[in-house]
């Protein structure tokens, strides 16, 4: 704008600092905005140099990462056994969520819920024993997203558990994820009592070969679309999946009955469904993996295509930085517990879950589930401005996830680690809170902005990856 | 007939949201009809219906969106497939303009407010320039209000503003009005033809307020910042703000204000005024004008001398009635000093400022009656304090400078330091006046007098004879309305002067004739 243009325009100004000069132009007639404006996190220098210098390499490379996330089409094509079907899984080895971690720095939840693996493997018979194997060395740990793989809260996975097959028609990679266990005493929460056994058995045995024959008969279901209509019903896919379990019940129960020979097999796997609300979560979670693992290693791209906690360190992992991990330690999230429940029984943040987020949904996609505002402050505004916070650190906007409130604009996706730093603003992740000890199992549910210490590791990390 | 059909793959949108983008697109020359649907088995029998369903739709699926078109003409129907991703973008963007949500960056704030014209900056120095830069590239002006910017930092800046006819205003520009609303510390003063361009915050708000309170009005009054007339910066935004104010039709006067420029600065700015075809009068605080006066610029010495030029050159009148009355008025501080300066005790005046340029232009002043005065901004390398939290014989201590704000608001808008400062002045014996400036408007303290009042009054209980001298900034249509302000500061019994230097001269006069009656008293 020339500047004698200026004087012939009523003052429109954005005020970044103090908002008595924002009140002051009000008050004098002026229209104002107010930036609330904070320092950037604290990096080192040298790597804010080095990313400023290649700022058009990093914006090209997360061009292309973003287009790549945002045109995959994740199907669910299929279940099997993760021993056959995940890439490198072997009988002595257990995926577990969260970036790597030794058993001694294991929290209760991923410890209880290992031991309760190994019961179910049969590597063990008593909780005794159970823990003796699992800490002797014979058992390898690796994490989920290491094997294309996630898993909720502790995200055990073990051999013998069945999977769903999840395909990206558009790249061609899979992702994997077990079944969802429902609430109460389960095992991703850590609960390793006989009635998770059995269930985690059920599963295997009646639910599994149920399901499979089902999703044969349908070929594939389109994950991308029900989590599309899902967040015009109120979800964000991460801590409400109601209107998602629905349309995945509405899609798989007529084939479930065609496929199924037993009836009191088939009532039970459809109540099982229908009764829980998070079945989807086991396959929004997948469907974020698929999509977001097609834009690993793009060189120069600083947006994340990890979000993960293990209970104990939140890891993060960049498009552009390969297979590295950076790490910080896990917050306790905010959260509203179950009666007789505390924040001091509530363990650090964990599960792969954090991959909804990543994808532009779960916290990203609050604006769209009014329903749990209660987790963020109570109202709809409080919820609103969360999504609207996670616009300043993505590199855009979904092309199919939408808020209808914002009047559909797409849901803030590609979390661009240099907007993290510059904005000094974290994600925020929806979330269920697991008991610090093994065994008890879930005590509430909330939310929490992520630690920034990854995110500062991670932009340093892209500039000495740069740098090399 | 044209059919012409579009596939958006991998969309998803509801089906209100379409239908309505379907009637924008029929609303198009050449449209006769169209349709926009999820390429579900059920919305392609619809498409059928209405002879819709293309071939090119055959293998779309259900997370497509199928775009069919029936226009009149081949033309028209690649003008709307054309406007079809700006309809989509529109719908994506539309956003809910009645609540004003919480935005935490520059670029954030730019999508809620796209036809901003304006950044105005005040956050810590070291991320002023990026901020600055950011809003530039977006082709808005800029005031930067912070200080602690790198000069290096500042020549860039205003270097890219000028390449793209941009105002950069600032750093450390404290005051400017545009389009009549004040930025930063600035005063509600009549609308008029008087542009100002000022390399000093409180020059631009004296100069701004004395030509509202006699009758004249601002178009446009543009800071610089202090440092833009220097030899680094050369004047980049004070040559390119009297070239905008030499083409602005509203302004038919032009006022500079500025320290004095670096000669080479000056001698810029001296060559440009020669090209402008306006009355421009020049003040440079204490700097020699004769460079300025031969470029046909009308020299003022004072900040209010210069507000009362551009008044009267305003309304068509002579100003040389203007000098007259000045010299009249000095010849009357001279008698009003040596009655108010009777009983005081002690010999020192301690001026307080909070105006930078207020304080250089007493210290000017004072210079001609009783000579250099200690500061911690001082005309004379000599007298500068040594400890500036220490006054010594005359002293005018600008309150406003860096080692006193820092870690603490301007004292435009916090007095405690100053307030403190006086008792520790009233404490000194031989302390017999209190010099201060109080600066009104926008940004500045929102009632100065309950903060000078009572320390006014205690002032009195610790030195009795003690004498309150000073000037207020400002005008009635100001925030704090400066009739009521000077009433309540005169009611303490602190003298109210029409201006900084009209304030000066009298406290200059007393101690002059204070020192002179020394010898008489002290036997």
């Amino acid at each position: 704008m020339a500047l004698n243009d200026l004087f012939r325009q009523p003052l429109k100004v954005i005020n970044t600092g103090l908002v008595s000069f924002k009140t002051n132009l009000e008050t004098a007639g002026a229209t104002a905005i107010q930036v609330s404006w904070k320092p950037p996190a604290d990096v080192k220098k040298e790597a804010v140099t080095i990313l400023n210098a290649h700022q058009h390499q990093i914006d090209e490379a997360n061009r292309k990462a973003l287009d790549i996330i945002l045109n995959g089409k994740p199907f669910l094509t299929g279940m099997d056994k993760a021993l056959d079907v995940i890439p490198g899984m072997r009988k002595d080895l257990i995926l577990h969520s969260g970036p790597p971690i030794t058993w001694d720095r294991m929290c209760g939840p991923t410890r209880g819920a290992i031991m309760g693996a190994l019961i179910y493997e049969g590597f063990a018979t008593t909780i005794e024993e159970a823990e003796k194997v699992a800490s002797s060395g014979e058992i390898d740990y690796a994490p989920c997203h290491e094997h294309a793989s996630v898993g909720p809260m502790a995200g055990i996975i073990s051999a013998s558990m069945p999977v769903f097959i999840i395909e990206n028609e558009a790249y061609g990679n899979s992702a994997f994820c077990t079944l969802n266990e429902g609430l109460g005493k389960v095992l991703r929460y850590g609960a390793y009592g006989p009635e998770v056994i059995e269930k985690l058995r059920w599963m295997e045995k009646i639910m599994y070969p149920v399901l499979k024959n089902a999703i044969r008969k349908l070929g594939k279901i389109d994950l991308k679309n029900i989590i599309a209509q899902a967040l015009h019903m109120g979800d964000e896919v991460h801590n409400r999946n109601r209107a998602a379990t629905s349309l995945f019940y509405r899609t798989i129960a007529p084939a479930i009955v065609e496929t199924s020979e037993n009836k009191e097999d088939t009532v039970k796997v459809l109540n099982f469904i229908n009764g829980n609300d998070h079945s989807f979560l086991n396959l929004s979670m997948p469907a974020s993996k698929a999509c977001l693992d097609a834009a690993r290693n793009i060189p120069y791209s600083s947006i994340a295509v990890v979000m993960a906690r293990n209970g104990t360190d939140f890891g993060v992992q960049l498009a552009g930085t390969g297979d590295k991990w950076f790490v910080g330690k896990s917050p306790v999230p905010d959260a509203l517990f179950f009666p007789g429940f505390t924040k001091d029984d509530a363990n650090p943040d964990i599960g792969d879950s954090a991959i909804t987020e990543t994808m532009g949904l779960g916290g990203f996609a609050i604006a769209a589930a009014p329903a749990i505002a209660q987790f963020v402050g109570g109202t709809a505004q409080d919820a609103i401005q969360y999504t609207l916070d996670m616009y300043e650190i993505t590199a855009g906007e979904n092309n199919v996830f939408q808020i209808p409130y914002l009047n559909f604009r797409g849901t803030p996706t590609g979390i661009d680690v240099r907007k993290v730093i510059e904005q000094n603003i974290t994600p925020f992740i929806d979330t269920g809170v697991a008991h610090k000890n093994p065994g008890v199992g879930q005590v509430g549910a909330g939310v929490l902005s992520a630690p920034m210490e990854p995110f500062k590791k991670a932009f340093e990390g892209l500039a000495e990856e740069i740098q090399h | 007939m044209i059919f012409k059909g579009l596939i958006k793959k991998g969309s998803y949108y509801d089906s209100v949201s379409l239908m309505i983008l379907s009637k924008e697109l029929n609303k198009l020359d050449g449209i006769v009809d169209s349709s926009i649907v999820m390429g579900t088995a059920e919305n392609k029998a619809l498409l059928s219906a209405v002879g819709l369903n293309l071939e090119v739709f055959h293998d779309a699926g259900e997370t497509d969106i199928l775009i069919g078109i029936k226009a009149s003409s081949l033309p028209a129907a690649e003008n709307a497939l054309q406007k079809i991703d700006q309809l989509f973008n529109d719908l994506q963007h539309h956003q809910d303009q009645s609540t004003d949500k919480n935005v935490h960056s520059f670029g954030a704030a730019l999508k809620q407010l796209p036809e901003a014209n304006l950044s105005l900056i005040s956050i810590a120095g070291k991320y002023a320039a990026g901020e600055a830069m950011k809003a530039l590239k977006q082709g808005l002006h800029v005031m930067i209000f912070s200080d602690n910017v790198s000069i290096a930092e500042e020549y860039e800046l205003k270097q890219y503003a000028h390449d793209h006819e941009l105002l950069l205003m600032g750093p450390d520009c404290g005051s400017a009005i545009i389009n009549g609303i004040p930025l930063g510390f600035a005063n509600v003063v009549q609308k008029g033809n008087i542009g100002i361009v000022a390399a000093s915050g409180t020059g631009l708000q004296e100069v701004s307020s004395v030509i509202s309170n006699h009758g004249a009005g601002i178009s446009q009054a543009i800071g610089t910042g202090g440092r833009d007339i220097r030899k680094e910066i050369g004047g980049i935004m004070f040559l390119d703000a009297l070239k905008v104010l030499g083409d602005d039709e509203e302004t038919k006067v032009i006022v500079m204000i500025s320290k004095p420029p670096h000669p080479d600065v000056l001698q810029k700015i001296a060559d440009h005024v020669k090209k402008i075809k306006k009355p421009v009068i020049g003040i440079l605080i204490g700097g020699n004008p004769e460079i300025l006066r031969q470029a046909g610029v009308i020299p003022a010495i004072t900040l209010e001398q210069a507000g009362l030029y551009a008044a009267a050159v305003s309304k068509g009148k002579e100003t040389g009635s203007i000098d007259n009355d000045l010299a009249q008025r000095k010849t009357g501080i001279v008698a009003l000093a040596s009655t108010s300066g009777k009983g005081l005790q002690g010999k020192f005046l301690r001026g307080l400022f909070s105006g930078g340029t207020l304080c250089d232009e007493t210290q000017l002043v004072l210079k001609d009656t009783i000579g250099y005065t200690y500061s911690n901004s001082p005309l004379n390398v000599d007298f500068r304090l040594t400890d500036l939290w220490k006054s010594r014989e005359n002293s005018i201590i600008d309150l406003g400078e860096d080692e006193f704000t820092q870690g603490r608001p301007h004292p435009m808008i916090d007095y405690s330091l100053r307030n403190k400062r006086i008792l520790q002045e009233v404490s000194d014996t031989d302390v017999a006046v209190i010099l201060l400036d109080v600066v009104l408007g926008y940004g500045s303290h929102p009632d100065p007098a309950s903060e000078l009042v009572p320390v006014i009054h205690e002032s009195k209980k610790i030195s009795p004879a003690i004498l309150f001298i000073g000037s207020v900034t400002g005008t009635d249509q100001d925030p704090q309305n400066k009739k009521n302000i000077v009433r309540e500061l005169e009611k303490a019994g602190m003298i109210i002067m029409p201006s900084n230097v009209a304030a000066s001269e009298l406290a200059g006069q007393i101690i002059h004739q204070l020192s002179s009656k020394q010898p008489s008293r002290s036997i």
